[in-house]
């Protein structure tokens, strides 16, 4: 690299002291007057009809209200409007854009123009033909690719082009102007640092945090409630862009300052809001993917000690959920059951947890002296194990313990302190069914795992884990018993991970070996588990857990995709690693890292595979 | 040279006919070592001499095929991390930090061995943890204000400069309490202003009770340093003495220059193709010192001042090399 001589990519390129926008030959003045009136103009059209018949889902005919889609759209467009009006200094939006406004404006505009072109495109393609788009159609179809381009000729800062050597093959050549494309994608949405904040009063900072929650809530509510495909996936595109666009306006970095200076009423906050949710729903529909949902979000933050923390690749780890559930729906009373005893819930969890830690201690004990990948094989074959076993313990092929593939049905409902779980209550006026019972319940198993991830990441073992992870041979050497120190990870994993088995087992009815893989059509399995951890986040809490609802929430909602989910969802992954392998929610060490050069490692390195 | 103390204190290690063997390679071949408390012992070699791999069987890292390691008159257990228990600290020659932790973390990792708080005290949190954690946190300050890494102490490990990536690796081997601390090459790819610097900072160590053994390739810091230097040639130890029996005993200069010997043709060209090595290596970083380096590699019989020069021109050189992968192998 020493003897490349400096010629300059185009001799025509415009130094990079002068901004320009992605798209040239509009003045800066035109380009965020376009933004800015696309903005309102397709908040607008969202009060109009987008199409004459209510064929197409959502009744996008009617005029004087948003319906479906056009929800969304009209979010997209009011946060579009805000960030252009804050980016003209407008006096008490400012608040809006700490950290510049043009490149939050630049998202929140491409987001509300890919929502409003994809529902375009999906009725035309729907009904037949764009013959079936109203005026309102079009109007939001113009008004969003006017505001698109507006805020895409924005100028910006463009990067300096690395100067390039002449000896390069034209593979390479093509390669280094890709990369100064992306650097060019990166520029302009760039945001700068935010400006420090003004210390709001501590009633302030805690109404910001509910009225966050709150947020969530509603967001994560209508995500759940979506009805049909379209809506979903205009959903995940308005919510993907928004993050973005707020991210990018630095209001997602200043409240999570906030949520830092007060995290036990943000954890509060946030539990709160969950347990709010089943009282949203007129019907026990949702609470059940809800429950659903938190098991398999217990069970990856479970997982996350163990990965995320400690470093050791467990590809086995829902057989310690289904330890923890045949447990429990051995002793829950259930006919099937060879063991007629019903013990009281309390009891039946921690026999299931019991249970679980042995099993991990037992499968840990002679398998965590091993290194990386012999780990990572181990436990896979130990689920495999568990589940073969389960399968044959039938009465033919083994002693009748649990049914084989039958597995162990009609489990009873909990019934805790006269509270029939079974039963719909009524509370507060608001009805209160099965789903959402176990839906409480559930969020308490959660909360203890959360609580319990947060202590041991935070003191003494905690740090052991991650010395652990970081560099084996260091940790050993500053006096940690390294075995011991993994062994009590992969038992606290599992231990976490018979707790929540102990609940499913009562929310599924029936507990059959085919729960248990490890790949699997339906979450919880292994790769799963994986995939939520490491898709949100290794090392964080909220991280597994937005993974989780994402893993579950898609294939969920997405049933066109058929035979394909797995494929999307590998490609997704792919894409994940390539272009963010930290995860969605990335943990604190890499915030941490002030120098952009300084880019994190890939995340294999961390898993210790 | 500068601070000779009186070495009288009680034996802190014994190493007696260590023997380190993989396979049919012998790397170490009964090495007596003793380093005695409130002393600095330096250990010099040629590369591949076995010195690291000595260290290893120190600290229990290895387990020597023959021989024992005492540490203040009981056996060392054969696990690393029981070692460092038992009172022994080392630094790496390539840094190891744990990289995605603060510098403060890295510090409190070090304590681990000193602190009992387990798992269940994490999770219940009583007022013995909450103590025991802030004690922790008090002496890692005092241990990074030591080292002058004070003000960084929320900074990401990875984030530091080269030269106080490895001061904290020495302070979180004090954060072990160590009665013995080993450091593997201390000053590779310092400039001279942090040597100096480094060196103050081990007669700290040494002031405040704890013996030092240092393994390194920059002969004027290690002559400074030392009260008593042992040479380790090929596995065995050659010469152990103050600096100046060290520097004036004939077979170092020889060990370390490639002289060739009677009876060992060998010898010949291993030192042409040292001195080929080294110049390659050299002709990007210092090209001046490679000159000399070569000029002197030629004559025979160098003059003990300017081997000095010599060895100091080897370190810098080997500083580069060391960040070779293959040297990983080494450890």
């Amino acid at each position: 690299m020493t003897t490349q001589t400096t010629v300059p990519e185009t001799p025509s390129t415009p130094a990079a002291t002068t901004p320009s926008g992605l798209i040239g030959g509009i003045p800066p003045t035109v380009a965020r007057a376009l933004a800015t009136g696309g903005g309102i103009l397709a908040v607008v059209s969202t009060f109009l009809a987008w199409t004459w018949t209510a064929e197409f889902p959502g009744d996008l005919t009617v005029y004087g209200y948003p319906g479906g889609l056009q929800v969304l759209v009209l979010i997209g467009g009011i946060l579009t409007t805000l960030f252009a009006l804050s980016s003209y200094q407008v006096k008490g939006l400012r608040w809006l854009t700490p950290a510049g406004a043009d490149g939050a404006l630049k998202l929140a505009a491409l987001g509300t123009f890919a929502t409003a072109w994809y529902t375009v495109l999906a009725i035309s393609a729907k009904l037949g033909g764009l013959v079936n788009l109203e005026p309102g159609g079009w109007l939001v179809a113009v008004a969003t690719l006017v505001s698109v381009t507006g805020a895409a000729a924005l100028p910006f800062e463009r990067p300096e082009p690395e100067p390039f050597d002449p000896d390069d093959t034209g593979w390479e050549t093509y390669r280094h102007q890709v990369r100064h494309g992306i650097a060019i994608l990166r520029a302009a949405v760039a945001s700068g640092t935010p400006t420090p904040a003004r210390r709001l009063p501590a009633y302030a900072e805690i109404l910001v945090i509910v009225a966050a929650m709150a947020l969530g809530l509603i967001v994560f509510t209508y995500g759940i409630g979506t009805e049909y495909d379209q809506l979903f996936i205009g959903f995940l595109i308005t919510v993907g862009f928004c993050f973005a666009a707020l991210a990018k306006s630095g209001l997602i970095s200043r409240i999570s300052a906030i949520t830092a200076r007060h995290r036990v009423i943000t954890m509060a906050g946030a539990f709160i809001a969950a347990a709010l949710f089943p009282f949203t729903q007129s019907d026990d529909q949702y609470a059940t993917i809800g429950v659903y949902i938190l098991i398999f979000a217990t069970v990856a933050l479970g997982l996350n000690i163990v990965v995320g923390l400690a470093g050791l690749l467990d590809l086995g780890y829902v057989a310690f959920l289904g330890v923890g559930a045949y447990t429990a729906a051995l002793v829950s009373g259930s006919p099937a059951s060879p063991l007629h005893v019903q013990l009281p819930f309390w009891a039946s969890a921690l026999l299931g947890g019991a249970v679980a830690m042995v099993f991990g201690v037992i499968i840990g004990a002679p398998t965590l002296r091993l290194r990386g990948d012999y780990l990572a094989i181990v436990t896979l074959g130990f689920g495999e194990i568990f589940r073969v076993t389960v399968l044959n313990l039938d009465g033919t092929s083994g002693p009748d313990i649990t049914n084989g593939s039958n597995g162990i049905s009609s489990i009873p409902n909990l019934n805790i302190l006269g509270f029939d779980f079974g039963q719909e209550h009524n509370i507060l006026g608001f009805t209160i069914a099965r789903f959402a019972n176990y839906f409480l319940l559930m969020l308490l198993i959660t909360l203890i795992v959360v609580v319990v991830f947060r202590r041991s990441s935070d003191s003494r073992i905690g740090r052991a884990w991650v010395a652990i992870r970081e560099d084996e041979t260091a940790a050993l050497a500053m006096g940690i018993n390294g075995f011991r120190v993994k062994l009590i990870a992969f038992a606290l994993g599992a231990t976490l991970a018979g707790l929540a088995g102990a609940v499913q087992a009562h929310v599924t009815y029936t507990v059959t070996p085919e729960q248990y893989q490890f790949a699997h059509v339906v979450p919880p399995n292994s790769a799963f588990l994986l995939a939520a951890v490491v898709l949100g986040g290794m090392g964080t809490i909220s991280g597994p857990l937005v993974g989780a609802a994402l893993l579950y929430l898609i294939p969920a909602k997405l049933q066109f995709l058929g035979n394909y989910q797995l494929f999307a969802f590998g490609l997704a992954l792919v894409l994940l690693m390539r272009f963010r392998p930290e995860g969605l929610i990335p943990n604190r060490r890499r915030q941490l890292e002030f120098h952009e050069d300084a880019e994190a490692p890939t995340v294999l390195s961390k898993t210790g595979a | 040279m500068t601070t000779q103390t009186t070495t009288s204190g009680e034996t802190v290690l014994d190493a007696r006919g260590v023997t380190m063997r993989f396979g049919g390679l012998t790397a170490v071949r009964g090495v007596d070592l003793t380093v005695n408390s409130g002393e600095i012992v330096g250990l010099i070699g040629p590369n591949g001499a076995g010195k690291t791999t000595f260290f290893n069987c120190l600290t229990g890292l290895y387990i020597p095929t023959e021989g024992e390691v005492r540490y203040k008159g009981d056996v060392l257990p054969p696990k690393s991390f029981k070692v460092t228990a038992a009172g022994i600290a080392r630094t790496f020659q390539n840094i190891r930090l744990f990289a995605n932790m603060t510098v403060l973390e890295n510090v409190l990792v070090g304590r681990h061995t000193r602190t009992k708080e387990g798992l269940w005290s994490a999770l219940l949190r009583g007022p013995g943890f909450h103590k025991a954690e802030r004690a922790s946190r008090d002496r890692a300050m005092e241990l990074l204000e030591f080292v002058g890494l004070a003000e960084k102490a929320g900074h990401l490990a990875r984030n530091l400069p080269y030269g106080e990536q490895r001061k904290l690796e020495i302070a979180r081997a004090l954060a072990s309490e160590p009665g013995l601390l080993l450091l593997d090459e201390p000053t590779a790819g310092m400039n001279p202003q942090e040597t100096r610097a480094t060196e103050e900072l081990v007669f700290a160590i040494r002031d405040k009770g704890i013996a030092v053994l240092v393994i390194e390739h920059d002969m004027r810091f290690i002559f400074n340093l030392c009260d008593r230097v042992a040479v380790l040639v090929q596995g065995e130890k050659l010469v152990e003495g103050d600096s100046a029996t060290v520097q004036g005993d004939e077979r170092v200069v020889a060990a370390y220059l490639g002289e060739p010997y009677e009876g060992d043709p060998g010898q010949d060209e291993a030192a042409e193709v040292e001195a080929a090595e080294a110049h390659a290596t050299r002709s990007h970083t210092a090209d001046t010192e490679a000159e000399a380096t070569e000029a002197e590699t030629t004559e025979a019989e160098a003059p003990e001042a300017e081997t000095t020069e010599v060895e100091t021109a080897e370190a810098d050189a080997e500083a580069t090399t060391d960040a070779a992968p293959g040297k990983e192998n080494d450890r």
